[in-house]
C-alpha cells in the first residue's frame, strides 16, 4: 500500500527532460508519418518505372528489325510482309502530314475559342461553352471514326470536292481524284479531336495573364482586341505554342479515328485528297495479323518511333506551359 | 497610322470572329450528337441490351456482351489505375514539392501524352505474348495504365484546393502528420478524387486502340477474364467497318449507348467539381 502511494506521488521517476528535449520530440516524425510517405513515394514512383518499361519493351521487340533495316527503316517506303521488306517512310510522311493538317484546321479556330472564352464572351456564356468544347475530347475516338465513315467522308466527296475542285484543283495539295478515304478526312477529324485540347490550355495559360497586363494595355489607348492581340497573346506566347504542341502531340498518336478514314495506303502522295498511313494506324490494322517475326519487329519499331516523337513532343510542350502557368496542372484536368 | 474607326471596326470584326469561332467548334458536337441519335436511337429496344451479337445473316441480335464486357474491362482497369494514380496525386500534392514532386509531375504529363496504340502493345508484350491468348485482364490493365497519369494530375490538382487552415488546424490538435494527410486533407477533397476517378473512366471506357491486341472483342457472351472480351467500343470499330448495313445499324447504336454512358459520366462529375470549386 504504502510503496504504491508513493510512486503515485512521484510519478516521474527519472531525471525530468530538459526544455531542448521536448523540442526534439515535437520534431522527430513518427513512425506512421514515414511509412505514409514511404507508400506514397513508391506508389508515385511507378509512373517513371512504367515509361522506362514501355521504352525498354518497345526497343527489346523492335531490336531485330532495327538489326536489319538500321536507319533505312525510316527513308524507304517500300512495305512488303511477304519479301520481309520494311520501310517506314509513307507512315511517318502520313502521321506528320495528318497531323499538320489538323493543326492548320485546329489552331486558328482554338485559339479564337480560348480569346473567346476569356475575354469576349459575356460571363454566363463562359462556362456553357467552354463544358461544350470540352466535351469534344469527351467523344470515344471510335464515334469520331464511324462519324467520319458515314457522315463526313460521302459529305466531302459529293458536296465540297466538287466545288473546291474547280477552285482549287491546280494546287498539287488538291491533285487527283477523291475518292473519300483521305489524308484531308483524317486531317479534318483529326483537327475536331484536337480542337478542345488546344482551346482549353491556351484557354488557361491566356487566364494566367496577369489583369494588370490587360489593364497597361487598355490605358495605353488600345481597343480590346488590341489588347488582346498586342499583350495578352505576345505574353502567354510559349504557353500557346506548347497548347499547340500538346495538340500535335495528341493528332500524331490518334489512332481508331484515324485509321477508320485515312484509306490506310502505304504511299507518299502530296495530295490530300490521296489515302495516307499513319504509324498507329499500320499497328492498330497490322499488328495482330503480322505474318511474320520480322513484320511484327517493324511494326514495334514504327511504334517506338511514334513514342519516341510523341514523348519529345509532350515534354517540349509540358515546358513552355509550365513557363507561363508555372506548376498548377495546367490542361491535364482541363479534358 | 489606323484611323479610330478603322482600329474600332477591327475590334468589333474580330470580337464577331471569335464568336463564330465557337460555334464553329461546337458544331461537330452538336452534329455527331445529332446524327447518333437520328442513326442510332431507332436500333435500341429491349433485345438490344439483353441480347449478344446474332451469326451473320440473322436479324436482330444485340450489344450485351459488349456492355458487360465494357463494364468488367473498365472495372479492371479501375482495380489497377485508381489505387496507384490516386497515391501518385496525393504524393504530389503533399510531398511534391522537391525535385522528385517535379520530376513525377513531369512524367504523369509525358505518360498523359503517350498514344493509347502503344499502351496497347506494351500490355500485349506483358500480358499476351507470356500468358500466350488474349484476355479481358490484359486490356483492363491497358485501361488502368492509361488512368494513372490523368488520376494522379486531377487528383493533385483536388487535393490543392484543401484549404491550407485545415491542415493547420488538425497539426495544432496533434494529429500526426499521415493522419492529418488521410483524415483531413483527404476526406475533405474525397468528393473531387471521385468525380476525377469519373472523368477519367468516361475517357477510357471510349478507348478502342489499347483492346485491340489485349481483350480483342468477342462475338459471344462471356465474363471470362483470361479469356478474349467484347468491349462496346471494339463492337462499334468492328461493326462500322463491316460491309453489312445491319452491322452499321448496329455500329450506330451501339455508338449512341457508347456517348449517351461516356457523355453522362462527364457531365456529372464536371457538375459536382463546379459545385465544389465555388464551394472552397
Amino acid at each position: 500500500m504504502t510503496d504504491l502511494a508513493a510512486t503515485a506521488l512521484e510519478p516521474e521517476a527519472g531525471p525530468r527532460p530538459t526544455a531542448e528535449e521536448r523540442w526534439r520530440a515535437l520534431r522527430t516524425v513518427s513512425r506512421g508519418d514515414v511509412i505514409y510517405r514511404s507508400v506514397l513515394t513508391v506508389l508515385a514512383l511507378l509512373l517513371p518505372l512504367m515509361l522506362l518499361l514501355i521504352a525498354l519493351e518497345l526497343v527489346a521487340n523492335a531490336w531485330p528489325a532495327l538489326a536489319k533495316f538500321g536507319a533505312g527503316f525510316l527513308v524507304h517506303s517500300v512495305w512488303d510482309p511477304v519479301q520481309g521488306q520494311f520501310g517506314a517512310l509513307p507512315l511517318i510522311f502520313g502521321t506528320l502530314y495528318s497531323s499538320l493538317v489538323a493543326l492548320a484546321i485546329a489552331v486558328p479556330l482554338a485559339l479564337g475559342c480560348a480569346i473567346f472564352l476569356t475575354e469576349f464572351a459575356p460571363r454566363w456564356l463562359r462556362n456553357p461553352v467552354g463544358t461544350l468544347i470540352e466535351l469534344l475530347a469527351a467523344v470515344p475516338s471510335v464515334i469520331y471514326g464511324l462519324w467520319g465513315i458515314f457522315v463526313l467522308i460521302p459529305l466531302l466527296r459529293d458536296h465540297v470536292w466538287h466545288t473546291a475542285r474547280h477552285v482549287l484543283g491546280w494546287l498539287p495539295i488538291f491533285s487527283g481524284v477523291f475518292y473519300g478515304p483521305s489524308v484531308l478526312a483524317a486531317g479534318v477529324i483529326l483537327s475536331i479531336m484536337i480542337l478542345p485540347y488546344i482551346a482549353a490550355v491556351s484557354r488557361e495559360v491566356l487566364l494566367a495573364v496577369p489583369p494588370s497586363q490587360r489593364e497597361a494595355g487598355l490605358a495605353l489607348g488600345g481597343t480590346r482586341w488590341e489588347t488582346v492581340w498586342r499583350v495578352v497573346l505576345p505574353y502567354g506566347r510559349a504557353g500557346i505554342i506548347g497548347a499547340v504542341i500538346l495538340g500535335l502531340g495528341r493528332a500524331l498518336g490518334e489512332t481508331m479515328a484515324v485509321t477508320m478514314v485515312i484509306g490506310n495506303r502505304h504511299e507518299v502522295s502530296a495530295s490530300l485528297l490521296q489515302p495516307g498511313y499513319t504509324i498507329a494506324a499500320a499497328i492498330a490494322n497490322e499488328f495482330s495479323e503480322a505474318v511474320s517475326d520480322v513484320h511484327l519487329s517493324a511494326l514495334f519499331l514504327a511504334g517506338a518511333v511514334l513514342f519516341l516523337i510523341t514523348v519529345v513532343v509532350n515534354a517540349l510542350a509540358r515546358v513552355l506551359v509550365w513557363r507561363v502557368a508555372r506548376g498548377s496542372a495546367v490542361g491535364s484536368t482541363a479534358v | 497610322m489606323h484611323g479610330r474607326l478603322a482600329r474600332k471596326l477591327l475590334g468589333s470584326t474580330m470580337t464577331g470572329v471569335t464568336y463564330g469561332a465557337a460555334a464553329l467548334a461546337i458544331l461537330p458536337l452538336a452534329v455527331i450528337l445529332a446524327m447518333l441519335l437520328f442513326k442510332g436511337a431507332g436500333s435500341i429496344d429491349w433485345d438490344f441490351f439483353t441480347k449478344a451479337a446474332v451469326p451473320l445473316g440473322e436479324k436482330g441480335g444485340g450489344f450485351s456482351h459488349a456492355i458487360v464486357g465494357t463494364l468488367i474491362i473498365v472495372g479492371l482497369a479501375c482495380l489497377v489505375g485508381v489505387p496507384i494514380g490516386v497515391a501518385t496525386g496525393i504524393f504530389l500534392a503533399e510531398f511534391g514539392g522537391g525535385r522528385v514532386g517535379f520530376g513525377i509531375r513531369f512524367v504523369a504529363d509525358v505518360l498523359n501524352g503517350v498514344p493509347s496504340i502503344v499502351i496497347g502493345i506494351f500490355a500485349w508484350t506483358w500480358l499476351v505474348k507470356p500468358m500466350g491468348r488474349f484476355s479481358a485482364l490484359a486490356g483492363g490493365v491497358a485501361l488502368g495504365m492509361i488512368l494513372v497519369p490523368i488520376l494522379a494530375r486531377t487528383t493533385e490538382e483536388m487535393v490543392r484546393l484543401v484549404p491550407n487552415s485545415l491542415r493547420e488546424a488538425a497539426l495544432a490538435l496533434g494529429y500526426p502528420r499521415w493522419r492529418t494527410s488521410l483524415v483531413v486533407v483527404v476526406r475533405t477533397a474525397a468528393a473531387g478524387i471521385l468525380t476525377g476517378c469519373l472523368v477519367a473512366v468516361a475517357r477510357v471506357a471510349g478507348e478502342t486502340a489499347p483492346l485491340l491486341f489485349t481483350a480483342l472483342g468477342n462475338q459471344f457472351f462471356s465474363t471470362r477474364l483470361n479469356g478474349p472480351m467484347a468491349a462496346l467500343p471494339l463492337q462499334v470499330y468492328t461493326y462500322a467497318l463491316g460491309p453489312y448495313d445491319e452491322w452499321h445499324r448496329q455500329a450506330w447504336a451501339g455508338a449512341l449507348v457508347l456517348i449517351v454512358l461516356v457523355l453522362a459520366l462527364s457531365l456529372f462529375a464536371r457538375a459536382v467539381v463546379r459545385a465544389k470549386r465555388q464551394h472552397a
